[in-house]
């Protein structure tokens, strides 16, 4: 509840959460927002026609446009809010269920990716000797790749085996993201680890799982959350990043990344052309800007030792 | 000091035994047929010339002999034949590079001068609009995807006003090369402009540089910019910083020669970082300002899927940043000595 307040009270958090709220809205009510065409497919985005020219929006103003949408007056064969890409994807529609996808890549690849890391880390720390020593070494090994390229030859590397889908990327994110955060929580553990406390606990008999789980976790995980929450953002970036290069969602799939790819056939002409960079990219930019706020904040009050300190 | 050097030099045959090991690992993870393409330029179409190939190699033997095959192979230089350069691995790589040098050298400027300035400015007139607007600057810079604002600014200054072209360098160039009245000789081409004494060039090889710079070094300067001011900020509250000011020292001297020196031994740290952000950029501006070097072509062999090609790129690349972050830490250690002591 403090923490809350205290996010709220700063103007810059204050404006992440609203902006997380709508997005958050936006995600559940899709449905609502931007009918699918078939029910069966949501993610795909609504598609009428072939031509490969881009289409300008329909109507002067987009808003009027979308109510029409969400009235039900009319569908996606003739409306366009936002206007479409080449092979007449709806942008609109894109955007909208992209937000699923977004908040889907951002939490999921976060998450278990400071999973593998804490796990990592912890049994580094806690057993130490050779088993620290092999443990980071391994680590050492993956961090000697740079991120994004050895993301993107995992994923090129699983794409034949399990298809061109958001799960490649996000497998290829995850395989080569954790290991900042096995090295945050290692450091934190090998300082709690001779504390008198656990001590205390070990000599009263405590197990393994239960000294971790119970005493050392509990006092060290902190800065390695903040941090993770403070990766969101960019985890969306990346991950979007791998779906422009042509490496993650498969075309047509409601992913801004994705949606974005489009414009790269259209350079010459981007200024006629100006929706389908243009909307998508704000969707994008708006969406990461909003977890790096909250995130930068939420730093701030719960761990003010990593004030300063920047994890990208 | 030597030890500190000398054990950190003995963990880079660790690391880099492991990379291969790591991308070896990915190489037997592949289909025989594409496996092949280490060895052959033609991936076999019949079964029966396959067969002959996996037999010929000994691409069905134990793991660790074709490891040590592979690595024989590697230290001659032959990480196998790229499809989409039509030419060998080690080759295409050579070709691409130092057009990817040349831009990042380029975009290293930027970051480092414009970083550290302004983070000390920032730092010394702390919560003043300079500060703010600084805040804002790393804040956008830190959440736009570098691929967005490059496509903006291809919007902007290209389709809009038709100043800067997407590309390496103008059609007419390209004619002069192939024709040979411009010779290559480091294929960095701002150079080559001026060994070769032709300005006209040399200004069509910068208007195709100005986008993917800015658009490479934007994030990257942001970065620097909030660690180059928080850690200036303590410094300046250190004591030895109020002594210099109560000694009568001009401003200028207690910042930039006192306080400024000892803020940029943490900023030194981020070296490491900043290699890794500048290589993965690499690969994404250039993709977006079809800038033909490395990352370029890395990008297109992995859409079609020539994971021979790319799987060369990647091991070149964690070579690249495995003995550039060695470099970085030694220098490092030379600049700070307490970090010798740990």
């Amino acid at each position: 509840m403090r923490i809350l307040k205290q996010l709220l009270r700063n103007p810059l958090s204050l404006f992440g959460i609203i902006l997380l709220i709508f997005f958050g809205l936006v995600a559940i009510l899709a449905p609502w927002l931007a009918p699918p065409p078939n029910p069966y497919e949501p993610y795909r985005i609504a598609q009428f026609g072939y031509s490969p020219n881009p289409k300008p929006p329909t109507g002067p103003n987009p808003f009027t446009e979308i109510w029409k949408i969400v009235t039900r007056q009319s569908d996606f064969s003739k409306t366009h809010p936002f206007g479409t890409t080449e092979g007449q994807y709806d942008v609109y529609y894109g955007i909208v269920w992209g937000t699923r996808t977004a908040f889907l890549a951002g939490i999921c690849i976060t998450g278990i990716t400071a999973l593998i890391g804490i796990f990592w880390g912890t049994m580094s720390a806690y057993f130490g000797g050779w088993v620290d020593m092999v443990f980071m070494r391994i680590t050492d090994i993956f961090q000697a790749f740079p991120f994004l390229i050895a993301a993107m030859t995992i994923a090129a590397v699983l794409q034949p085996k399990i298809g061109r889908s958001i799960l490649t990327a996000a497998i290829a994110l995850i395989v080569f993201g954790w290991m900042g955060y096995a090295r945050l929580i290692r450091g934190d553990i090998l300082s709690i680890r001779e504390r008198d406390y656990v001590q205390a606990a070990r000599a009263a008999g405590a197990g393994h799982l239960r000294l971790i789980l119970r005493h050392i976790l509990p006092n060290a995980i902190y800065p390695t959350l903040v941090v993770a929450s403070m990766d969101i953002g960019s985890y969306v970036i990346s991950f979007a990043a791998l779906s422009f290069l042509g490496l993650g969602a498969e075309v047509g799939y409601a992913d801004w990344g994705q949606m974005l790819s489009f414009a790269r056939n259209w350079i010459p002409r981007l200024n006629q052309y100006w929706w389908i960079i243009l909307y998508p990219g704000l969707a994008l930019v708006l969406f990461v800007l909003a977890w790096n706020l909250v995130g930068d904040a939420l730093r701030d009050i719960l761990d003010p030792r990593l004030r300063g300190r920047i994890t990208v | 000091m030597a030890a500190y050097i000398i054990r950190r030099l003995l963990l880079l045959p660790v690391t880099l035994f492991g990379v291969t090991l790591f991308v070896f690992g990915v190489y037997s993870f592949l289909d025989p047929a594409m496996k092949a393409a280490l060895y052959v330029h033609d991936i076999p179409k019949t079964s029966d010339a396959l067969q002959r190939i996996i037999h010929k190699y000994g691409l069905d033997d134990p793991f660790y002999l074709q490891y040590g095959r592979w690595l024989n192979q590697i230290f001659h230089g032959n990480l196998g034949w790229s499809k989409t350069a039509q030419r060998p691995v080690l080759e295409a790589l050579l070709y691409y590079f130092p057009a990817t040098v040349e831009l990042v050298l380029w975009a290293a400027i930027p970051v480092i001068f414009i970083g550290i300035w302004l983070g000390i400015l920032s730092a010394v007139h702390h919560n003043k609009p300079i500060d703010h607007a600084s805040r804002v600057f790393a804040l956008i810079g830190w959440s736009f995807p570098s691929y967005v604002y490059g496509l903006l600014l291809i919007m902007v200054f290209y389709a809009m006003l038709h100043w800067l072209p997407p590309g390496r360098v103008s059609d007419w160039v390209i004619q002069e090369i192939n024709a040979g009245t411009f010779r290559e000789v480091t294929h960095i081409y701002t150079i080559d402009a001026i060994i070769n004494g032709r300005p006209d060039i040399l200004l069509d090889v910068f208007k195709h540089m100005i986008l993917p710079v800015i658009t490479l070094s934007y994030i990257q300067w942001a970065l620097l910019l909030r660690v180059t001011r928080s850690s200036m900020l303590e410094t300046l509250r250190q004591e030895y910083v109020m002594t210099a000011r109560s000694k009568g020292l001009a401003e200028r001297i207690v910042i930039y020669k006192h306080a400024a020196r000892n803020a940029m031994i943490p900023v030194a740290t981020m070296g490491g970082m900043l290699l890794i952000g500048l290589l993965n950029g690499a690969v994404m501006t250039e993709t977006v300002f079809n800038y033909r070097g490395m990352g370029w072509w890395a990008a297109n062999a992995a859409t079609q899927l020539d994971i021979i090609s790319v799987l060369g790129f990647t091991l070149f690349n964690a070579i690249i940043l495995s003995v550039g972050i060695l470099f970085i830490d030694i220098m490092y250690a030379v600049i700070d000595p307490r970090i010798r002591l740990e």
